[in-house]
């Protein structure tokens, strides 16, 4: 099984934590990971992004051209990427920052309001790990546990003290995710 | 019967392939009585340049690095960081400092490398036959300006000390000439205290020596002897431009 | 010690400090920062020196100075800055010195790109600065085989006093993988009692130097570099191979480049082909002897690199005639994806055997 994402936003969104925390999760699960960020002028323009596999065996290319997921927190990246998803893949959209739906009917789309649901959290700057704990709500890549765990060793301990906001937006992206995933069936 | 005068042990028994007149044997002789003298002969890494001293590693009786051209000051910079105990220099003439070395001695001064460097100004490129010098003066001729230096065209002569003592690393920096036994004995006092100033840890040191090349000039030895001392004088003025004193 | 998740270019450097280097001298310029950040960061922690020098001209010439002190001293760079640094790489060679040199390729010629590329191939492997001689160039294709690499490219580097390049690009320098930090295997490293010490009155002077005015002295210089080349060459030669006794088509490719290439691989393997890979982890030596192994039934040679074809001289030099040999590049910082290359190696298997290639 090897599963290839792309994560996309603008700098600051918190993109390429997102892509980092999923990467060491999969290394704590021992499966092979990569993380491979987009880097240079590309940074200051519509998009930063970065791909990222974790697969059960080693892996080989580590840019993603067809992706299994793809998480877009700006309308800019959906724009870019809605076209990489394979057939039957994940498109989880930031439905706080895009107004405008996916085109493709041939993949589970997820519309999640992160930044909403941050805020009411009290703080806006946890919108990716909304988002993020709806992604593993969708696919159930790594374990919850395994992304908490991470959490330090990407961001070192002295942000420890973040990890029961983070816990609790990657838990209500969860939820947002199930909601979305009833409106599916 | 008492001995008046011995050869510095900082010397090797090699002879040297200067010209006759050529000042770089007092200078070399200068700088290893002062190691030998200051007791860090035994301890000490010499850097050689590019140009007429580039043989200098076969005539120094110490641990000896040959450069590139003009890098001298960053690979004495390599060695000290190594080895921040040992004593350090190195021997560049002008084509080698102040041409295609300047990036290499301003920012080994502006960093405050605890090294020492002996600069041999002698207005022209020896090595490679006479061609014009950043040094060469004004009007003085070399193969690559036959008409004589234009400043129109090449500029001014670059005044090194000078432009080192503006940068707040360069802890001791001073002008000095060869030309005479009295010159002789100041440029030796200078060169010691520049030494001492790495020894005792104050940072980056140069001295200017201002040279003779009868050779590549056409004149005898004794002429050049003159001829530094009414042309380049004037031009290049002797004397002390920074102390670590004066540094705060 | 457990795996943790390393970016490729603090990979370097903590893999150089695992190695016992305390000495780095560089300058910044993408896509290789994080590398002398990491150091600066590191080096002060373990009483090792950092600095930052004016230029690459400086920083080579700071290595080498320290590394004829004795030191374990490394310094990096990317394409452009590594051209500046070939004065000295020349200089180290020559002198007989151990460092090790990094280049994070970009896109080139001049000021190119800070996307990844395998522009500098050529540079690498024929010397790059002036003189008759040679680097070990290594090119890893990973983060761990990048560290281990850095680790036993010092070793090698002491063993032969010669300088070791790593060879990489933009993407092994930004992407991260895990990583662990082992031992490389136990080599007999000589002592280095030619080192800039200081004499303490002990011994005679020790001299470091690349000049030779006699013509007979540098000819024996020569031939004794050579020599050393040799043994090099025997005893150094690093390469993965891949099923090319079954193969109809072999891929050779290196660095990134052949983990692109395996991805189609497997893909092609699914459709029935059957497609073999050399990948060269030593540029130089270069690993000619491996393509005696591919069976007679195979119908060539497809070379895949980020530039318009330079690998592709020794992969000729390696067939020797033998097959057709067909190349594919892609330039400036555009990286070939898994399927352009499974259409290549289709292509190639298509063309008709009459021996003629690229």
């Amino acid at each position: 099984m090897e599963e290839r994402i792309v994560v996309a936003g603008f700098g600051g969104q918190g993109v390429m934590a997102i892509g980092q925390l999923l990467t060491y999760a999969g290394m704590i699960e021992n499966r092979h990971v990569s993380w491979l960020p987009s880097y240079g002028p590309e940074m200051r323009g519509g998009t930063a992004n970065c791909n990222v596999i974790v697969s059960d065996e080693a892996i080989g290319a580590p840019v993603i051209e067809e992706a299994s997921a793809v998480i877009v927190m700006n309308k800019p990246s959906l724009d870019k990427f809605e076209d990489n998803v394979i057939k039957g893949g994940k498109l989880l959209i930031n439905s706080s920052l895009i107004d405008k739906k996916a085109v493709r009917n041939d993949i589970d789309i997820y519309y999640i309001p992160a930044n909403e649901i941050a805020s009411e959290l009290g703080n806006d700057r946890v919108a990716n790990m909304v988002i993020l704990g709806a992604y593993l709500e969708a696919t159930k890549l790594v374990k919850e546990e395994s992304v908490l765990e991470a959490f330090t060793k990407v961001f070192g301990e002295n942000k420890a003290h973040l990890l029961p906001l983070n816990k609790e937006a990657i838990e209500k992206g969860m939820e947002a995710a199930k909601e979305q995933e009833k409106a599916m069936v | 019967m008492a001995v008046v005068f011995e050869k510095t042990r900082g010397l090797t028994d090699v002879q040297t392939h200067y010209c006759p007149g050529c000042t770089h044997g007092i200078v070399h002789r200068l700088v290893a009585e002062s190691l030998e003298e200051l007791g860090v002969l035994d301890d000490t890494i010499g850097v050689a340049p590019v140009g007429c001293s580039v043989l200098a590693y076969k005539y120094f009786n110490c641990d000896m690095h040959e450069a590139a051209h003009g890098r001298a000051p960053a690979v004495a910079t390599g060695i000290k960081r190594v080895h921040p105990d040992k004593f350090v220099f190195t021997y560049q003439g002008d084509g080698d400092l102040a041409s295609i070395g300047t990036a290499e001695i301003v920012h080994a001064a502006h960093r405050g490398e605890k090294i020492s460097t002996i600069f041999i100004n002698n207005a022209i490129y020896g090595m490679t036959g006479g061609q014009m010098a950043p040094t060469t003066l004004v009007g003085q001729k070399a193969t690559t300006a036959p008409y004589g230096r234009d400043e129109a065209h090449a500029g001014r002569p670059i005044r090194m000390a000078e432009m080192l003592a503006t940068i707040h690393g360069a802890k001791f920096v001073e002008r000095v000439a060869v030309n005479t036994p009295a010159n002789v004995r100041k440029a030796k006092k200078a060169i010691k205290r520049c030494f001492e100033t790495q020894i005792n840890g104050e940072g980056f040191g140069i001295v200017e020596v201002l040279s003779t090349c009868p050779t590549n000039w056409g004149y005898t030895p004794e002429e050049a002897l003159k001829w530094l001392e009414e042309n380049m004088i004037p031009y290049y003025p002797l004397g002390n431009f920074r102390t670590p004193e004066e540094v705060e | 010690m457990a795996k943790v998740l390393m970016k490729g270019n603090e990979a370097i450097g903590a893999a150089a400090i695992e190695a016992g280097c305390k000495y780095f001298f560089g300058y910044p310029i993408t896509p290789q920062s994080e590398l002398p950040e990491y150091m600066a960061r590191e080096m002060p922690k373990i009483n090792g020196v950092f600095l930052q020098a004016e230029s690459e001209i400086a920083a080579i010439n700071m290595v080498y100075g320290a590394a004829g002190a004795g030191a374990r001293v490394m310094t990096s760079s990317s394409s452009p800055g590594i051209s500046l640094k070939q004065e000295g790489i020349s200089y180290i060679a020559g002198a007989e010195l151990p460092c090790l040199i990094v280049n994070i390729m970009r896109g080139g010629p001049g000021l190119g790109s800070i996307q990844p590329s395998q522009t500098d191939y050529f540079q690498a492997t024929r010397g790059g600065g002036n003189g008759d001689y040679r680097l070990v160039v290594l090119a890893p294709a990973n983060v761990q085989e990048l560290v281990d690499l850095i680790i036993e490219g010092f070793d090698i580097a002491d063993q032969y006093r010669n300088p070791v390049m790593i060879l990489g690009d933009g993407m092994i320098g930004q992407m991260m993988e895990p990583v662990e930090f082992k031992k490389p295997k136990k080599r007999e490293l000589p002592e280095k009692d030619w080192a800039t010490t200081g004499t303490k009155g002990k011994r005679k002077p020790n001299i470091i130097n690349s000049l030779y005015l006699a013509a007979e002295e540098l000819e024996e210089h020569n031939k004794r570099l050579q020599e050393k080349y040799k043994a090099i060459k025997e005893n150094e030669v690093k390469v993965e191979s891949y099923n090319i006794e079954d193969a109809d088509i072999v891929v050779a490719a290196y660095g990134t480049t052949s983990r692109i290439a395996k991805t189609a691989i497997s893909q092609l393997e699914k459709e029935g082909y059957k497609v073999g890979l050399i990948r060269p982890i030593s540029l130089w030596p270069f690993p000619y002897e491996e393509f005696n192994k591919i069976s007679d039934k195979c119908k060539g040679v497809l070379t895949i690199e980020m530039n318009t074809g330079q690998m592709v001289d020794d992969v000729k030099i390696a067939v020797n005639g033998r097959f057709p040999v067909y190349f594919y590049g892609r330039t400036g910082g555009m990286v070939p994806t898994p399927n352009e290359i499974a259409e290549k190696v289709k292509e190639s298997m298509e063309v008709k055997s009459n021996g003629c290639s690229i």
